[in-house]
């Protein structure tokens, strides 16, 4: 059984003219375990994985597997499998010969091209050529290479892009098994949910830094527990959580409340007499967290410090750039702009916000639009509004809503709150 | 990772698509066809058969221009199919295993010149083979002396073969410098077809032009095999030889050209970040 092996960035920079690609970038990751490794499209996964693999030089900084830069590597095939993109192959070849050309230059033996067909099911095409497969089938090829050393060390690029959801499937457990074996699984994605049931360890990358480094369940807290909570009267249970001061989101299945209060929020309902329709725990969403850490809203300490100092900075610098919509707008105004943002839905800009109490402003803007979103729910509450210089808050009614708020995503009072509290 | 292991793992790149026998089957029908050709029509003339002109050709330079079709018409196969070699690994990212195989990218390069040598060693015999096949038999048809007895035309044919392999490493350096499969097609077929032959024509006139010609690799590449078509076909001494060199001096010409390819090549294009 061959070794999994340490991988170990340290300071990866890269460059590409005036674009820093990856920044600083330092992570381990350890054998036995599948490492997710995310991050949104263009955040750097990719050229991270390059340069681990030698295909791009890094412009500071080192990666090793084992210790040793790959291109040391006494046999990288037998060290190293990779998959990268799903189109690297001659589509007149066939997958025999695909695989054959890199098993000589591996020095490998013959046998293994028919091993690493079959282990990824693909005996069947062995002689078919590659232009005609699939782009599951493709992907599968792409893993058959990775095999073909047989390595202790797996480094996978968006493996399941194409693949069936049966695909899916497959690829997970066969991850799982790699790693139970004890290899090194890197498998990056962009999209949470993809990883999620299948990486002990997670990677997160945003423009280039490493924002997150650690176990799976390490990412959400019980602060990101949520209960849904809805009635018949949806408009009664939206008056009554305002009324009681909870924060919540309106989802198409119901509201989302912070916490995991189920008893608090029945007693509220009871107190106003709503029947409810549903009261339910919702497990942490970590998509939630995840969006809240590649926005940088969210700072995980084991970004380390720099890349924390940065990343609120990056934070503070969107706040100001949403508080430059707002004209003259002071400091401590700025969570009423986040707050009418997220509740009310509506993308409309206030017009003029020059609060004096900006706590008191935003309660008040707050109740205003619940009452809208009460009276028309469902849909967004297409208002816009303003705040004049008195304090005085005009609700003025816009076009009938051209976009309705992207209900599934509760991500926004998440915002709202950190806003409240920064 | 050796080259060894490179070797092999090219070998099977190239024989394992269409590209070779496709090229293959154009050479041999494209030079076959014009050697058959050159030796009817030439034949004839000298024999007089085809008019009072008769004998204003003289024979005795015949074989060795029909049979030296084979690299004077036919380099640009070779050519074509060396950078091919490595132009499709750019178009279809192959290069991304290749490179994940042996990291070590001079190793796979020269894996690549060692197997296109050879491929063009291979596509040397298959052109002198179709050349010299129909151009003798037609030779004898109208009673020319094929001269396949001697030695100068067998070394000849030797040389054939050296320019063939040069052909195939000057395309592999070409590729690896100009990456873009379509961009490195159209300069070889810009610059062997309508570039080249135009410069040398123009240098058949001009002898100073002709100095210059002479060390442009088409040139180059008859002076190591030792004739050429333009000196017979045209009547006229044109690039071939025109400067004194020696048949090892084209052939350091030409293999100068595969060199400074190569290594311009391998040090720009060839280290890249593959993405």
């Amino acid at each position: 059984m061959p070794d999994g092996q340490l991988l170990e960035f340290t300071g990866v920079t890269k460059r590409f003219g005036d674009v820093t690609a990856v920044s600083d970038f330092s992570a381990r990751v350890e054998p036995g375990v599948v490492t997710g490794f995310l991050g949104p499209n263009g955040a750097g996964k990719t050229t991270t994985l390059r340069i681990l693999l030698g295909l791009v030089a890094a412009s500071e900084g080192r990666a090793t597997i084992g210790g040793t830069a790959y291109r040391d590597l006494a046999s990288p095939l037998r060290a190293v499998g990779s998959v990268l993109e799903a189109s690297s192959f001659h589509p007149g070849r066939t997958a025999a010969a695909h695989l054959k050309i890199f098993a000589q230059a591996a020095g490998l033996p013959a046998s293994r091209v028919d091993e690493a067909l079959g282990a990824v099911g693909l005996s069947e095409v062995a002689g078919r050529k590659v232009g005609g497969f699939s782009l599951g089938m493709r992907q599968r090829l792409g893993l058959a290479f990775a095999l073909l050393g047989d390595p202790g060390v797996l480094v996978l690029d968006e493996p399941t892009n194409g693949l069936d959801p049966e695909g899916i499937i497959w690829m997970r457990t066969l991850l799982r098994e790699l790693a139970r074996q004890g290899r090194t699984v890197l498998v990056s994605s962009h999209l949470l949910g993809e990883v999620q049931q299948t990486a002990d360890r997670l990677l997160i990358i945003s423009g280039g830094r490493l924002v997150f480094q650690g176990e799976t369940t390490e990412l959400s807290e019980e602060t990101d527990r949520s209960v849904v909570v809805d009635a018949p009267d949806r408009a009664a249970l939206t008056a009554a959580l305002t009324a009681a001061g909870i924060d919540f989101s309106a989802l198409r299945g119901g509201l989302a409340v912070r916490g995991d209060d189920t008893a608090g929020i029945g007693r509220i309902a009871l107190d106003a007499g709503v029947a409810l329709s549903t009261l339910q725990r919702r497990g942490p969403s970590l998509e939630e967290v995840f969006l809240d850490l590649v926005n940088g809203v969210r700072v995980h300490p084991s970004a380390g410090g720099v890349v924390a100092a940065v990343v609120a900075d990056a934070a503070a610098e969107a706040e100001a750039v949403e508080a430059d919509l707002v004209d003259a707008e002071p400091a401590e105004a700025e969570p009423l702009e986040t707050d009418v943002a997220a509740d009310g839905g509506a993308d409309d800009r206030a017009d003029a916000v020059v609060a004096e109490d900006a706590d008191a402003v935003a309660a008040d803007v707050s109740a205003e639009l619940d009452a809208m979103a009460a009276s028309s729910p469902g849909s967004a509450a297409a208002v816009g509004f303003a705040v004049a210089s008195t304090g005085i808050i005009e609700v003025i009614d816009t076009a009938p809503a051209a976009e309705a708020p992207d209900e599934e995503s509760d991500d926004r009072p998440s915002d709202a709150a950190e806003g409240e509290h920064a | 990772m050796s080259l060894a292991a490179s070797t092999r793992s090219e070998t099977t790149k190239v024989f394992s698509t269409a590209a070779w026998w496709v090229i293959a089957i154009v050479m041999i029908v494209y030079v076959g066809g014009m050697a058959a050709g050159m030796a009817g029509l030439f034949g004839a003339l000298s024999d007089g058969q085809l008019g009072p002109e008769a004998g204003m050709i003289p024979s005795e330079g015949l074989p060795a221009m029909v049979y030296s079709i084979a690299s004077s018409i036919g380099y640009v196969f070779p050519l074509l199919i060396g950078t091919l070699m490595v132009t499709a690994e750019f178009r279809h990212q192959t290069l991304t295993p290749t490179f994940l195989a042996t990291p070590r990218r001079g190793i796979a390069l020269s894996g690549k010149v060692v197997v296109a040598a050879l491929l063009g060693l291979l596509f040397g015999v298959m052109a002198i083979v179709v050349t010299v096949a129909p151009g003798a038999g037609l030779l004898a048809v109208f009673g020319i002396e094929t001269q396949l007895g001697e030695g100068d035309t067998w070394a000849m044919l030797a040389r054939i073969l050296i320019a063939f392999m040069l052909w195939t490493v000057i395309g592999v350096g070409l590729g690896a410098l100009v990456r873009n499969q379509v961009a490195a097609i159209v300069i070889v077929l810009a610059f062997t077809q309508f570039v080249e032959p135009i410069l040398r024509i123009a240098g058949g006139f001009l002898d100073w032009l002709n100095n210059i010609t002479s060390f442009l690799p088409g040139a180059a590449s008859d002076t190591l095999v030792g004739t050429s078509f333009f000196t017979a076909a045209g009547g006229v001494d044109v690039g071939s030889i025109g400067v004194g060199l020696d048949w090892w001096g084209g052939g350091l010409v030409l293999a100068g050209y595969a060199v400074v390819l190569l290594v311009l090549g391998g040090l720009t294009s060839w280290r890249r970040d593959i993405t």
